[in-house]
């Protein structure tokens, strides 16, 4: 039985999130391989063939693959599907585009967003914005899967796998890249931080989220948001965390001016501690606070940010 | 251009779902239920390629039993043409939804379909990808700016990084992000006008698809949940407890 990992890359580096898709893969059992599809990616290359447990590293360079685009990655991935029983990608928007293309290449079904393994062929998801938990058996020959990060923990990185080029280039010609709008930070990854600190609409405009910019630095936290904090346009669209943002399971969560709707709650809940500070006391974020203030936070941050 | 918009029947947003005592599923008896919010941005980013002259035509179509009808009526509402009910008592697999829509497309010959990115029930993330394998059509799922422009249409789409931008020949598969555009609400006079509107029933089972269950729910349960949490007092008190008590800061 082989299983088929994808790799979350930008061309030059691994993204770590993979390492946990890796593991879904161990629960799952097999002969794990990564494929690496990009445009002059060999270092990602480099990197995977280091993951542990993995046996095989595939890579497929070309242009046709540089922005990952759905249309070109699905007829890649369903060209090495044969070989095996189990595709998995991680559940971020590279591998949430272009996976249920590929089930439906492949006449099967896609299960999503899985956050445990039971068995080879059943698996446990979270439903309606994480107020229930779904374990679903794939009735399907052939399981393409993807895996929420925060269900797994990461695989170690002293592996040695083979790398194998192959040359296939499947450029499917209906789609092209335009433009990137990327938003650069310092700061650690949403996804990949031990600290996360968020602000929602009560931070009033987006020049208030340096209040939470001064005490993510002094503890290495990455910055997010609520929603309504990015529809008002505060922030960028990239820092929402919720049931349609990232989701995130950090260490530390903390919620500015965040109210608790279960959106929210969907991308955040399974913290290891969290911490709301809401001049609400009502406000629904309290009720899976660790730790909560009642404060209004334009006194509270300037507080905390001088006793860190 | 036709555009085609498949909307689903979902649970209202505000309400916070309860599994079932038996954990055989959710319990959805006297929930409310309302068109899922991502469809509805479809509905009006449809509606708006009309107002702007690009579309000509606007078919809203679900796929589900006849409580689907009022989701469809809320589309017709909201200025879509004419809808299509895909009768089935079944909750099918997104697979077998697609392949149901793909049907539509070539019936309808559609340039733009327009999906919600995903439903807020299943939280699959699926149909819209799937159709357009289907369909073998390009696909700008996520979408924060439809632009349509000859035979290509320019979406930008929200991705962990931030915005992506492609182009995609016609006739193409979009799906919807929030931030797309703010849906209108459905006038009285609207309201009444869609009643009259065609509303067309075609029973799955004439489809000719093989729609057997791909998957089989096992179970269902709550999730886990946090023990309840303590309010400090001071700022100095919170600093303490992460640092002594919960140990997630040094
Ligand atoms: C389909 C769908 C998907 C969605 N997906 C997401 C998602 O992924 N993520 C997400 O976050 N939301 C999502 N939402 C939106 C969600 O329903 C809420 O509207 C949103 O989370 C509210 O954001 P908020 O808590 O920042 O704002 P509000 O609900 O307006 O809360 C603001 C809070 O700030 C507090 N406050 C105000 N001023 C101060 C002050 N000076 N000091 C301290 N506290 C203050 C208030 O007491 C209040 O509790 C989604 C909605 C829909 C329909
Ligand atoms: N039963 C259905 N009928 C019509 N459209 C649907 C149905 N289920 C899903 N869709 C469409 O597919 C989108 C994504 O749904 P999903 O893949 O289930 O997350 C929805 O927003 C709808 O546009």
């Amino acid at each position: 039985m082989s299983i088929l990992v994808f790799a979350e890359h930008d061309n030059s580096t691994l993204k770590a999130d993979t390492l946990k898709t890796v593991a879904a893969a161990q629960a799952i059992g097999g002969d794990i391989h990564i494929l690496v599809a990009g445009s002059d990616c060999q270092s990602v290359a480099q990197e995977a063939a280091k993951v542990n447990g993995v046996s095989k590293v595939i890579v497929a360079d070309s242009p046709a693959y540089e922005h990952q685009l759905a249309e070109n990655i699905s007829l890649l991935v369903t060209e090495l599907a044969a070989d095996y029983e189990h595709i998995l990608a991680t559940a971020l928007t590279t591998g949430k585009n272009f996976m249920p293309r590929v089930a439906a290449l492949l006449d099967v079904a896609q299960i999503s967003d899985i956050i445990a393994v039971e068995s080879s062929d059943t698996f446990v998801r979270p439903i309606y914005a994480g107020n229930a938990i779904a374990t679903v058996q794939s009735l399907d020959s052939k399981k393409v899967i993807t895996v929420r990060p925060t269900g797994f923990d990461p695989v170690a990185t002293d592996g040695s796998a083979e790398v194998v080029a192959i040359d296939s280039v499947t450029d499917a010609g209906i789609s092209s890249h335009v433009s990137d709008q990327l938003s650069v930070s310092e700061r650690p990854d949403l996804g990949a931080a031990s600290i996360v600190i968020s602000g929602g609409r009560g931070m009033q405009n987006g020049d208030n989220f340096k209040l939470l910019e001064g005490i993510a630095d002094k503890l290495g936290a990455a910055i997010g948001a609520s929603r309504a904090a990015v529809d008002a346009g505060f922030v960028p669209n990239d820092m929402q965390v919720g049931q349609t943002g990232k989701i995130v399971a950090p260490d530390l969560y903390i919620a500015v001016g965040i109210s608790g709707a279960i959106q929210h709650l969907a991308g955040m809940k399974d913290s290891k501690i969290i911490v709301a500070i809401n001049k609400d006391a009502e406000a629904p974020i309290f009720q899976v606070a660790d730790y909560g203030i009642v404060g209004d936070l334009f006194d509270v941050l300037p507080e905390l940010e001088g006793k860190l | 251009m036709k555009v085609l918009v498949p909307i689903k029947r979902v649970i209202d947003y505000n309400v916070k779902v309860r599994v079932k005592a038996d954990n055989s599923n959710v319990d959805l008896a006297n929930v409310k239920m309302a068109i899922n919010p991502f469809c509805e941005i479809a509905v009006e980013e449809a509606v708006r390629l009309k107002e702007a002259g690009i579309a000509t035509e606007v078919i809203a179509v679900s796929v589900g039993d006849k409580s689907c009808q009022e989701q469809l009526r809320t589309a017709l509402a909201l200025g879509a043409d004419r809808a299509i009910q895909i009768e089935t008592d079944e909750k099918l697999d997104a697979l077998n939804i697609a392949k149901l829509l793909q049907k539509i497309v070539d019936e309808e010959q559609p340039q733009l379909v327009i999906l919600g990115k995903q439903s807020i029930d299943s939280d699959n993330n699926q149909t819209g990808q799937m159709l357009a394998a289907l369909t073998g059509m390009a696909q700008g799922t996520f979408a924060s700016e439809v632009k349509v422009e000859g035979d290509k249409v320019n979406v930008t789409r929200e991705v962990d990084s931030g915005l992506q931008t492609i182009a995609l020949n016609l006739p193409a598969i979009v799906t919807t992000d929030l931030r797309l555009n703010e849906p209108r609400y459905a006038s009285l006079p609207n309201i009444m006008k869609a009643k009259r509107k065609p509303l067309v029933v075609m029973p799955a089972a004439d489809f000719g698809i093989d729609l057997s269950p791909r998957s089989k729910l096992i179970k269902v349960t709550p999730p886990a949940t946090r023990k309840a949490g303590i309010i400090v007092d001071s700022v100095d008190t919170l600093i303490e407890k992460l640092k002594n008590e919960a140990k997630v800061i040094s």
